[in-house]
């Protein structure tokens, strides 16, 4: 005979279609104003920043989320705009000024603990250098078969990703809506990403 | 570690539920799995489990979704149509494979 219901002492994982908590919506913890948010795993990203290293956090634990059935918004403000600007997303850069985690672990050749040591800072402004970076970060990320951040964006967009641009950010950049991702739903209000969010855990990169 | 019995087949799993052994899987063990979570497994189902297990096979490692889609030609839209809420968990463990690991 065959079954279709789950077998006493059966072990299998937790694919999170098992019934959500039971919090009625609408009921107030006692001394609190606003109804606890009750609905299914949210998580919030807002990515502030251009540079290629730190487009990456946000696109790859958003895809982690994705994958994990968790609904997912990303905001890109200020220099994130950047990474859903067709006109320059394949063109982000990496640069080693002000990040004293630069060590290259290829230096190990030279001695015990070369891989470990520092590039002085100086260094970092010499013409050519962020450039060199660049290409170095590139490099690593294909051998981890990481794709380049236009691909990433076409990979969350088709795992159902939302993604918002800031009204503010987007105007003081002269952006158009053209060279936007197709992916983005809308150019919005710090407010309305408030309101979108609620319930979200928000992870700010 | 622990041993499933389903329907008269047996399988190890380690303490989440995924399979230690990848020759403890057939396809009929995959039909049964697949009524648990409530998934019919018809041939478009049943492909990406196939490469996975090849894939798994000749690499050692349970193959992301990044790399279902670069290697095995599959859309990421449709995975997460055909395995809704957590394809790729779905899909090991259909697969009879371990838990991926991979980031990407």
């Amino acid at each position: 005979m065959t079954t279709t219901t789950i077998p006493e002492g059966f072990v299998m994982p937790d694919f999170g279609d098992r019934p959500a908590a039971t919090a009625q919506p609408g009921t107030a913890v006692d001394g609190a104003s606003a109804p606890a948010y009750s609905g299914p795993r949210k998580m919030a990203f807002i990515c502030s920043k251009g540079n290629l290293d730190m487009a990456y956090p946000a696109l790859i634990m958003g895809n982690a989320a994705l994958g994990e059935g968790v609904e997912v918004h990303i905001f890109f403000t200020f220099w994130g705009l950047d990474i859903v600007n067709r006109k320059n997303n394949n063109n982000l850069k990496f640069t080693m000024l002000g990040n004293t985690a630069m060590h290259m672990p290829e230096l190990a050749r030279l001695g015990r603990g070369w891989e470990y040591k520092s590039m002085p800072q100086g260094m970092g402004g010499l013409p050519g250098m962020t450039s060199i970076g660049t290409k170095m970060m590139k490099k690593q990320l294909e051998e981890e078969d990481i794709p380049e951040i236009p691909e990433f964006l076409d990979m969350i967009h088709a795992a159902g990703v939302h993604m918002w641009v800031c009204k503010l950010s987007y105007d003081m950049m002269k952006i158009i809506a053209a060279d936007l991702h197709p992916g983005v739903e809308g150019v919005i209000s710090a407010s309305d990403f408030i309101e979108i969010a609620e319930g979200a855990q928000i992870v700010f990169v | 570690m622990h041993t499933n019995t389903l329907n008269g087949r047996s399988f190890d799993v380690d303490g989440e539920g995924f399979f230690t052994v990848r020759d403890q899987w057939s396809e009929e063990l995959a039909h049964d799995l697949a009524a648990l979570i409530g998934v019919e497994l018809d041939e478009e189902h049943l492909a990406p489990l196939l490469f996975m297990r090849k894939d798994a096979g000749d690499e050692g490692n349970t193959p992301t979704l990044r790399r279902m889609q670069t290697v095995g030609g599959f859309e990421v839209r449709d995975l997460y149509r055909l395995y809704p809420g957590k394809p790729a968990k779905k899909m090991a463990w259909l697969a009879g494979l371990p838990k991926p690991v991979g980031c990407v």
